[in-house]
Order: C-alpha cells, then structure tokens, then sequence
C-alpha cells in the first residue's frame, strides 16, 4: 500500500462528499494536524506513517464519526428558534409575516447588513494595498515575505468573516482556517497557496464586500428612516398643528381617518425591512460559502499522490 | 471467537465508546495543567489504555470539536514547527460544571452495571 497523507485526505474528503464543505475542511484539518504531528515524531519514516494511519482509524470511520457529530452539534444549537414563531403567533401566513420579529436570523442578518460597510471598508482596504504593495514590491528582497504575510492575513480575514457569516447569517462555515495539503520546501508552499484559487475568491470577496456594504448598509438605513418616518408623521403633525409634509409652497394634511393607517403602513415598513434582511443574509451566506469555502471537488489536491482503494488503510 | 461474536464485540464496545469518550476526554483536558492539542489527548489515551485501544483516534477529534460548540471547551490555534498549526484544547467553567454531573452519572451506572454482573439485582 502506497500510503501518504495527502492520498489519506483525499480520500477522506471523498469519504465525506455531500456533506457541508464546511464540515469537509475541519475534517480535513483535524486529520492532517494528528498525521502530520504523528510523522514528524517518527521523524518521517514510513513505518510511522503506517502506525498513524492505523490508529486514526480509517477514512470511512472518521467521516461518519463527523457526521454524527454535527448531527449532534446542529440538534443542540438549532433547537430554540423552530417552535418560537408557531407557538406565539399560529401557523397562518400573517403569523409567519409579523413572527419575523421574534425570529433570530432576521435580526442578525439586520445586524451584518449594517456591519457590512464597516467590515467592507476594512478588507478593500486591505486586499488594495496588500496587492499593490505585493507587486510593487515584488523586485526588492522585502517584496516575498510581504506578499506572503498579506497571504496570511486574507487567510485569517477568510476565516474571521467565515465565523461572523455563520454567527449573524446562520450558513455553516469553516472553523479551522484551511490548509493546503502540500509539505515541503518553502517555494512548494508559497507556489501552492497562489495556485490555490481559494486565496483569489477571498480577495475578490473581500473587495466586492465595500460595494455589497455600501449598498446593505445604504438600503436598511434607509428602510428603517423610512419607516420610522412614516410611523411618525401623524403625531408630528398632531404636535406641530400643521402639516409637516411640505413642498415648496403647500402643504399636506393628513386626514385624521388615514392616521392609523399612516402608522400602520410605518409598522409593516419595519417588518417588511426585517423579511428584506432575511433574504439578503440567506443569499448572502450562499456567496460567502461560495467565495470562501468552495467546493473540494474542485479543489486541487497534490499532484502524483497515490490513493489507495476504499476502506482498507 | 467466530467472526460473528467479534463483530458483535466491536458494535458492543463500539455503543459503549459513544459515552465515555466524551467523559475520558473531559476528565483529561480536567487533569491536564495546560492546553493539549488533539495529537497529545490521543497519545495519552493510548498510553493509559495499552496496546488496542478500542477507539479509533480520528474519532475523538469531532467529539472535541463538538464538545467546544457546547461551551465545554474552548481553544486556540498556534504555529508548530512540525506542520500544520496546533489546536490546543482547554476545559472551561461550564465544563468542569458538565464534568462533575458526568462523573456521577457515571458513578451511579458503573455501580449498578457492577451490582447486576454479580447478581445483586433481582
């Protein structure tokens, strides 16, 4: 059996296909840190490799040991927010559309859009002047670690983002940071994170993020002004005594009927803002896993390893 | 022993690992004066346990990972010089909290188990 680690994760990751990338890649990252720490302590020699492979259990195992694991995990923290809606406000259509209010997802996805421009400021910033300042550099001798710190710091972005989407979003995303199974000299690694497309799809991620905030940002700021002044207009008229929508020269009163329903039209504005954000952070974390994560299928795994037969490591 | 009651073994030790591996893990990261990664949990288990340790070590890690969504554990990743970054696990309040409920459960099954193996219970 011609066994090596990277064969052993793509293998894995095979044994795993289906399941949420995300549980793919801390998989895989959980594996290669034992097989990896278990080979340097044999001081890499195959017998060690061998004994490591026996013991972690084979990739069969491993993946179902995973998914029961997140099955468990996602039983546990899933639980609350199902029965929340139904039980307080029934089942019916006008239920679920004013349940919103009570449901988390919704709120936390409110909470991103208005984040986004923050965050999307930051990491265009970043992803700027890493990449100019990478290529700029690029002749002097300073131009590598450079660009291979600004390498590091989009990998930590990835994953810091990635913990923030699942957090106010709800997507299932990555938590380790995720690693290329490639070992070897300093030139193979360098060469194999820029060939990694990975590091690309985050960078364009993350410039996308400004515009993408400044569009979330722009769009729930306004809803909610919008709302929270049409909520308002019937008592700042009742307080002024005159009519407070204005034009140049006239006015408009509203009519002492139609103040309800005014009020009524700034409520269903918050709430409809609320659905808006729920949508917006659903697709949201689609294009986040998609950018971020990835599909292994894809994924470009080292060249020339040899992976042995189902089931029998 | 024929294949059949081995196999029957296997699922039988396989059912009881399901509890206590969360137990061991826990009462290790307890013991344990500093933060160990998953390598270091796996080897001490395997030093306590001698040779054929009925669980496979690329189990325990999910059990770790899961472990930490619940707030029993929590973690931190640092460099290693041998590869790939270290996750380095350490008990918090609420699992020591977990622990002491464990070990009594644990306490009050393994009596029982043991009153009724020798003929204690009618």
């Amino acid at each position: 059996m011609n066994n090596t680690v990277e064969g052993y994760l793509a293998e894995l990751r095979r044994a795993l296909a289906g399941s949420d990338p995300a549980l793919i890649q801390d998989a895989v990252y959980d594996a290669e840190e034992y097989l990896r720490t278990a080979v340097a302590e044999g001081d890499g020699s195959p017998e060690a490799l061998e004994a490591a492979l026996e013991s972690y259990g084979t990739p069969q195992e491993v993946a179902a040991a995973y998914r029961d694991a997140e099955l468990t995990v996602a039983a546990a923290l899933r639980k609350p927010p199902a029965p929340a809606p139904k039980s307080k406000l029934g089942a019916s259509s006008i239920g679920r559309f004013f349940g919103i209010i009570l449901d988390p997802s919704a709120w936390g996805a409110l909470f991103y859009m208005l984040l986004a421009l923050a965050t999307g400021i930051v990491y265009f910033t970043i992803v700027v002047t890493g990449l100019s300042l990478s290529f700029g550099l690029a002749v002097l001798i300073v131009g590598v670690p450079f660009a291979l710190l600004f390498l590091a710091v989009v990998r930590a972005i990835s994953l810091a983002e990635g913990r923030m989407v699942e957090g106010l979003l709800g997507e299932r995303m990555p938590r380790r940071p995720r690693m290329v199974g490639v070992q070897g000299s300093l030139w193979e690694r360098i060469k194999s994170w820029l060939t990694d497309y990975r590091s690309w799809t985050t960078m364009l991620y993350m410039v996308l993020q400004l515009p993408l905030g400044i569009i979330y940002f722009t769009t729930i700021v306004t809803a909610l002004a919008l709302s929270a002044a049409v909520f308002i207009l019937p008592i700042a008229q009742m307080a002024a005594g005159e009519a407070v929508i204005r034009g140049l020269n006239y006015g408009y009163l509203i009519s002492p009927w139609a103040m309800p329903l005014v009020m009524a039209a700034g409520v269903l504005g918050a709430f409809v803002t609320l659905w808006l954000a729920k949508g917006v952070g659903f697709v949201h974390g689609m294009w986040a896993k998609t950018m971020l994560v990835g599909r292994f299928e894809g994924a470009p795994t080292t060249t020339g390893t040899t992976v042995s037969a189902g089931g029998e490591l | 022993m024929t294949p059949a009651d081995e196999l029957m073994l296997r699922k039988f030790q396989k059912e009881l690992n399901a509890g206590t591996v969360s137990l061991v893990l826990l009462a290790i990261l307890d013991r344990s004066e500093e933060p160990l990664y998953g390598y270091q949990i796996a080897k001490s288990i395997e030093g306590a346990w001698g040779e054929g340790v009925p669980v496979k070590q690329g189990t325990l890690y999910p059990v770790l990972r899961s472990m930490e969504e619940n707030g029993m554990l929590e973690s931190r990743v640092e460099p290693s010089v041998s590869g790939p970054p270290r996750k380095y696990y350490s008990i918090t309040e609420r699992g020591r909290y977990v622990l002491g409920d464990w070990k009594a459960a644990w306490t009050r099954t393994r009596g029982f188990v043991d009153a009724t193996l020798e003929g204690n219970v009618e």
